[in-house]
This record gives structure tokens, sequence and C-alpha cells, in this order.
């Protein structure tokens, strides 16, 4: 069932066609797919979405596509940990990890959107697709395009870090690096894409693509048995992530999936890039974009397209923002290794540095259920932790050379 | 005082399809003031009310975002190129 009504304008409310576009003609605002809910009325039930396989296209009907997907019917449906170890170090009853670091098929929340947008480019009739990308994104784009036999061309700043160069440029796709941050390749991409007629994932197809982000929030409300959290944690780039999580609540709220569990939603960010955090901290919704300076490569935005709309949701919800040092993303990252086995690229630091210091300073209350959404996996930011992590002692292959180690360590034979 | 400003897709319909235009201006606002007396209705799709760039457009002058170069009172020399991009998203 196509329940999708149009796209319509955040900011003045036009409303136009379905069809690959993303600014509102009028006022530049963002278009944003908007739905006729009522048609769901007794059909989508919580038992038909249990009935269907465990991917993200198990609520496809809150998704903007006709029919089936055509593009990574696969994706999605990672793990909602209860992360027990965590709980104790951190001083909190009831946390969980949403872990999108092991998302198929590119490890990352990415193939989520990038499901929507190809599926929806080639409804579209596209046979190129691109993006600007801080990494993720490219990966996704080039694999999930390259399993469709969709061409693409994926733009990165040319300083990433090598697993996300090497995972995207792996699957045969165009791989193009500017020199400047991404900011820089932003801004270029939304000129190729008004010149070349391709679907560029986050401009011109981005409507769409920003959808795929609900699925997150579908599934760890499914996944806490029809329920949302009181508290959830996201990353925050352009601020995208937060505006859908809440989206996706509120509409499991309206399809009488859920009861309205008052969520509050936070979000994260690295004090090197921070304009979204600074702004809610500041009392203001005016975000300053500013020069972005983080090992958080992912979330390096400094002028984020939805900033207005992450701080409103924020403020709103109840919620707050944090930000950190790029030293408490690196320890955070070892922390959530350490006490639950998940090796989360730098964001994933930066959302559990964040959630750390918002239970610390009492904004994040220490007897509710939290969630923390982990979003890319550590094997693509190696770097940042390259000479924090434990080296290994090297031996010969002697048992005589390894009975001494073991004693040196304390361990009993 | 003459600069460049490349049109994006969803203005040139004001522009006669035009993607690039030649403007005089000193400053970024005396430059909006010129193209909107030059392209009748550009103005009120780069600023609000009381004359501020919207929120969702970026302007830049040589690949600087006038944001931080002052906004309206950024200056402008003989030869700059300027591009007008709506505000879009990507990363998280």
């Amino acid at each position: 069932m196509n329940i999708v009504r149009a796209l319509k304008c955040r900011e003045c409310g036009q409303e136009y066609d379905i069809e690959p576009t993303h600014v509102c003609e009028f006022c530049f605002g963002p278009l944003e797919v908007v739905y006729d809910y009522e048609k769901l009325d007794g059909y989508f039930t919580r038992e038909l979405i249990e009935s269907r396989p465990q991917t993200m296209w198990r609520y496809k009907e809150l998704l903007p596509i006709n029919g089936d997907p055509t593009v990574g019917a696969q994706n999605g449906f990672t793990p909602l940990v209860r992360a027990k170890n965590l709980e104790k170090v951190l001083g909190v009853k009831e946390l969980y990890i949403k872990n999108d670091s092991v998302c198929y098929p590119t490890l990352s929340f990415k193939d989520r959107v990038v499901s929507v947008a190809l599926s929806k480019a080639v409804e579209f009739g596209f046979t190129t697709v691109a993006c600007a990308s801080t990494g993720n994104l490219a990966g996704s784009v080039a694999a999930n395009a390259a399993a469709a036999g969709l061409e693409s061309y994926v733009f990165i700043p040319h300083d990433l870090e090598q697993g996300k160069i090497l995972g995207a440029g792996v699957f045969g796709t165009n791989i193009i690096g500017i020199k400047g941050k991404y900011d820089d390749v932003n801004r270029l991409c939304s000129e190729v894409a008004g010149k070349y007629g391709w679907a560029f994932v986050n401009v011109n197809v981005r409507p769409f693509y920003a959808e795929g982000s609900k699925s997150l929030g579908y599934e760890v409300m499914e996944q806490l048995g029809w329920k949302a959290p009181k508290h959830i944690v996201v990353p925050m780039a352009s601020g995208s992530l937060c505006t859908k999580v809440d989206k996706s609540i509120k509409e499991f709220i309206k399809l009488g999936l859920i009861e309205d569990n008052q969520t509050a939603v936070y979000g994260a960010q690295a004090t090197g890039c921070s304009p979204i955090a600074k702004s809610v901290k500041d009392g203001t919704d005016m975000i300053h974009p500013v020069h972005a300076d983080t090992i958080a490569k992912s979330l390096a935005i400094g002028n984020p397209a939805d900033g207005y709309y992450a701080n409103r949701v924020i403020n709103e919800s109840g919620g707050w923002a944090e930000d950190i040092s790029d030293d408490e993303v690196v320890a955070a990252m070892k922390l959530l290794a350490e006490t639950e086995g998940i090796f989360a690229e730098t964001a994933g630091g930066v959302t559990l540095g964040c959630a750390k210091k918002m239970i610390e300073s009492g904004k994040l209350p220490r007897d509710e259920s939290i969630v923390l959404c982990i979003t890319g996996n550590g094997l693509k930011t190696m770097e940042a932790v390259a000479d924090a992590v434990t080296k290994p002692r090297i031996i010969e292959a002697s048992l005589k050379e390894f009975d001494l180690l073991a004693e040196a360590d304390g361990v009993n034979v | 005082m003459s600069v460049t400003v490349r049109i994006p897709t969803p203005l040139r319909k004001l522009t006669a399809g035009a993607d690039e235009v030649s403007i005089e201006g000193a400053n970024v606002g005396a430059m909006i003031d010129n193209l909107e007396a030059a392209h009748p209705g550009l103005k009120e799709r780069l600023c609000d009310d009381t004359g501020e760039i919207r929120r969702f457009v970026n302007i830049y002058v040589n690949d600087e975002d006038v944001r931080f170069m002052g906004g309206r009172n950024a200056e402008l020399k003989d030869g700059d190129e300027l591009s007008i991009v709506p505000a879009i998203a990507g990363g998280i």
C-alpha cells in the first residue's frame, strides 16, 4: 500500500509532486516526504510487521518507494544490545546499544538511507547514482550501486581515513577526492547535481534518502518490545538522523503501534565541529557554521543543513546536546569495545562519550531507559585509535617463552 | 566592480535559464539588490523579510561562505566568483 502523499516544504508548506527535487522553489527550504497515515488504519499492525523478514523493509509502508525495494532488500535490522557491562561502568539502570556498526552490507547506518535512495532512483529511471560523503555514504552508495548494476560517482574529502577510501573504491565506483573539507565537497556536489542528470542521493533524491533513517527508530521500538525508550542519544553531523528518529517515534505513536513514552532526543557532537550542540547549549536556534576540525570525520559538517530542525527536536522533546574532545572520543571508543565488545567508529565514540558526560552532569537520568545509536564501524577509522590500543607482545613459538610471559602476568597454571 | 554569480537550478527560471550572470556590487547586499533589479523575484528567494540571507541559502565568494565574511556586508572585488547553493545534507 502506497501512502506517500507529496513532497512538502518544511518552511513554507508548499507541496510538490513526487519528483527528484529537494529544495522549495519559493523559499529554498528543504522538502520532506509527507504521508496519508490514515490509509494504514487497521492494516499496518504489529502482527503484519512481525510476520515479515527481518530487514528494514518490514516497515516499507512508511518508506517512500512504490512497492518492494529494488536495491538493498536485505539491509537493516541490526541488533539492539542490552549493555549490562556499560550500565555498571556508567552507573545507569537500563542501557541499550543500537548497533548499526554491523549494518548490511557496508557496516554503517548509511545502508538504510542508500537502500531507499537507490530504489527511488531506479523508480525515477536514473542509471547513474552519486553522493557527497564523509566516507560511510560513499561506501554504501558504491556497494549498493554495484549490487544493483548502477553506475556510481562518489565525492569525498581527499584526506579521509584509508578504510573509508578503500571501503568505497573496492566496489569499482568512480571515486573523486576533493581538495577541501566535507562542506566544500557538498557545495561542489550541489553544483554538479544541477548540471549532470544523476541521482545524487543527498542532493536531488535527499527527501527520500533521509526517510531511510527512520527505520533505525522503528527497529529500536520493536526490539524494545513495541516501546519507545525514555531517552535516545544520536550522533549529529547534518542533524538529519536526530530529526528522523524523532519522526519515527511520532509515526509509531500516530499509528497506534506504541504508547507515547515522552521520549527525549539527545544529540552528540565532537567539540571540533559542534555547531548544533553549541546552539542548544546557548539556548538559541541560530546555527553558526564552523570550520570543522575533529577526528570524528563522519560528523565533520560545519554547516549542518538540518541543524535548525535537530535543535528544535532536542528542545521540544526535552533532550539536550553535548560535545566532547577528540581524546574523549578515543577513550569512549575503547570503553565501548572493552565493555561490550563493539568496535564503533569515531562517531560511536562521540555518542557514548557525550552520553557519559550527560549522565555525569545529570542531563541524562540514571534510572530510566537509554538507547545509544552506534552508526558506523571502527574498522573504517582505525587511525583514530591506532596509538591508543594494546600492541601485541612478540615472542618465539616457544612454550618456555610463553611460560615466562604468563608468570610475569601472574597467571596460575 | 563586476562579479560572476553562479545560479542554482531552482532559480534559473528567474534568469531565463542562465546558469551564470555578471553583476555589479561592492558587497554581497548590493550585489543581491542589483540581481533583483536585473532579475526581479530573486531577492525574495535569497533573503527574508528583514533582508537577511535565508537560513537555507548559502552564498560563497571564491569558495568562502559569506557567513564567515560578514554576511550581507561581505565586500566584493572585481572578478570575484560567487555561488548560490541551497543547503544540502549528508553525514549523519
